[in-house]
């Protein structure tokens, strides 16, 4: 079955290497910037790129649970590495935009952050996945104890809806991509509201 | 149509056109390219000193929504676009109304060398060396008549040719309009021509309006009817979203669009570090048309 052939196929692999295979976007745009092959407007090309690499890692994250319930995949020891990942890229999309985009003019970026709903969103989505990659370790599960882990890694799904929003809201008119991002968040959380069957009574 | 300077000399005659066909080109050929070359100076009044972007970023990253919402769709697409022949309806409030032959209707007409900022509402900006001819010379050639108040420009949206247009992005055709007195400012430009060359089509070709005052969605392109009103017409964006994008659509760094700042922008081409300047009032054309709104509330007409 396809399913046994992926988790054979999968296992020698480390959860470590996910971090190798997440940094090649970050590469492959160090390169792109050496060779001038970022276009006419490359700082918005660095900006989006890693946005919307964090954007899918945030739903290649959701994924996870819904394929393991659904399709009995359990890719769950990769979950915490693409988490971290999404985080690591929504910093380094803050940092781009503090420090190529707006280009530490303070006051504009204080502004914006208190009075730009499309920022403010994207600013609450990285403000919640900072605790989550900061507790995205053994030590921290066994400190706070799995069920207050559990409730705090929680945020994942406002941050999820939040990113989604802040891409939405960013466009003009409405073109399909930031919609279809949308709806693949909307409906992995969805997925997760589908009650599990009850325990099938064995009648006496 | 000719596309000819009145001013003597062009950029064809000012650059090896190897140098601004691309910049990088131009950095590694400097020394025999600029040796070969005198300055480039800026022709007339109302042209800018500044730098130019290269045609390589001014046809490599435009809005041209009929051709897609990517900033690259028009370099991609635009080369269906058939642009000759091509004819300019003029209707509404004119003594010579009909649908004109593009050469006809600038016949004879001074094309002119215009080296204008170009602000986009999405705040970035490029330096454009634009060939046209004065709107107003335009207007006085079809008569307008007194009532005249207003004017409404129409772009060309030809699903068979224009991807966007087929796909409904946008309330199709676009729409875009100026007051009387915006229109015959002698900076607005009917444009045909960038660096000498005709329009690129994803510039707008055949012709398009330049309005270099103004957000860059004023400025309209591939034109295909001029109309000459007695009241504020239907533009595009405004009635898409009439919040955000304002009738007269000043570039003004006080007033701020509801999602985004305009304080400043980004000058494309201006590489990582060193690209972002403050925005100016009227984009810097203020002291040409800063009176036209004398007693307006620009915060309030935005
Ligand atoms: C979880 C956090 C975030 C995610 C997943 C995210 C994702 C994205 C995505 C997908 C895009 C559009 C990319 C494209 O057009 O292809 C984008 C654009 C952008 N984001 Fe974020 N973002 C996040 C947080 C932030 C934060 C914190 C800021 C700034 C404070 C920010 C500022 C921007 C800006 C300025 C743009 C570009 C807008 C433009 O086109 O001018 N984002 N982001």
């Amino acid at each position: 079955m396809l399913r046994d052939t992926i988790h054979r196929a999968l296992r020698p692999v480390r959860p470590w290497m996910v971090y190798t295979l997440g940094a090649l976007p970050a590469l492959l745009l160090v390169v792109d910037v050496f060779t001038g092959n970022l276009g006419v407007d490359p700082v918005k090309t660095i900006e989006h790129r890693v946005g919307e690499v964090a954007l899918q890692l945030i739903v290649a994250g959701l994924c996870i649970t819904p394929l393991r319930r659904f399709a009995g995949l359990n890719l769950i020891r990769f979950r915490r590495q693409i988490g971290v990942l999404a985080f690591v890229y929504a910093a380094l999309h803050l940092l781009v935009w503090i420090t190529l985009d707006l280009q530490f003019r303070w006051s504009e970026i204080g502004a914006d952050l208190v009075k730009r709903p499309y920022i403010i969103v994207g600013f609450a989505a990285f403000l919640m996945l900072l605790p989550l990659a900061v507790t995205s370790n053994n030590a921290a599960i066994r400190r706070m104890g799995a069920a207050a882990w559990q409730r705090l890694h929680w945020l994942t799904y406002p941050a999820a809806m939040l990113a989604g929003l802040h891409f939405i809201m960013l466009v003009k008119a409405w073109p399909a991509e930031p919609l279809i991002y949308m709806g693949a968040i909307l409906a992995l959380l969805g997925l997760r509201l589908i009650p599990r069957a009850a325990p099938r009574r064995v009648p006496a | 149509m000719a596309q000819r300077y009145n001013s003597g000399l062009g950029w064809a005659d000012v650059t090896p056109k190897a140098g601004w066909l691309n910049r990088r080109q131009l950095m590694m050929t400097m020394g025999a390219a600029l040796a070969a070359s005198p300055a480039l100076a800026a022709t007339g009044p109302y042209s800018t000193d500044e730098a130019p972007n290269s045609l390589e970023d001014i046809t490599g990253y435009n809005n041209f929504y009929e051709f897609g919402f990517d900033k690259t769709d028009p370099a991609a697409h635009a080369g269906k676009l058939t642009t000759s022949p091509w004819a300019v309806e003029v209707d509404g409030l004119v003594d010579r109304p009909g649908s004109y032959d593009l050469g006809d209707l600038l016949k004879g007409l001074p094309v002119e060398e215009r080296i204008y900022r170009f602000r986009c509402v999405e705040a970035w900006s490029m330096i454009i060396p634009w060939n046209g001819v004065q709107l107003s010379h335009v207007l006085d050639r079809v008569g307008v008549q007194p009532g005249a108040k207003f004017v409404q420009f129409t772009s060309l949206a030809r699903p068979e040719e224009m991807p966007g247009v087929k796909a409904g992005l946008l309330d199709w055709p676009y729409r875009e309009g100026l007051r009387m007195d915006e229109a015959m400012h002698p900076l607005t430009l009917l444009a045909t021509g960038i660096y000498g060359e005709p329009m690129p089509n994803q510039n707008g070709a055949p012709i398009r309006l330049v309005v270099p005052w103004k957000y860059g969605f004023k400025s309209a392109k591939s034109l295909v009817k001029i109309t000459l009103t007695d009241r504020m017409p239907y533009t595009t964006w405004n009635a898409l979203q009439p919040k955000e994008y304002g009738f007269y659509a000043n570039v003004n760094p006080e007033v701020d669009h509801p999602r985004w700042s305009q304080a400043s922008e980004r000058r494309i081409g201006a590489g990582l570090f060193a690209s972002r300047v403050d925005t100016q009032k009227f984009n810097g054309y203020g002291d040409l048309v800063a009176d036209l709104y004398k007693g307006q509330d620009l915060a309030r007409d935005y």
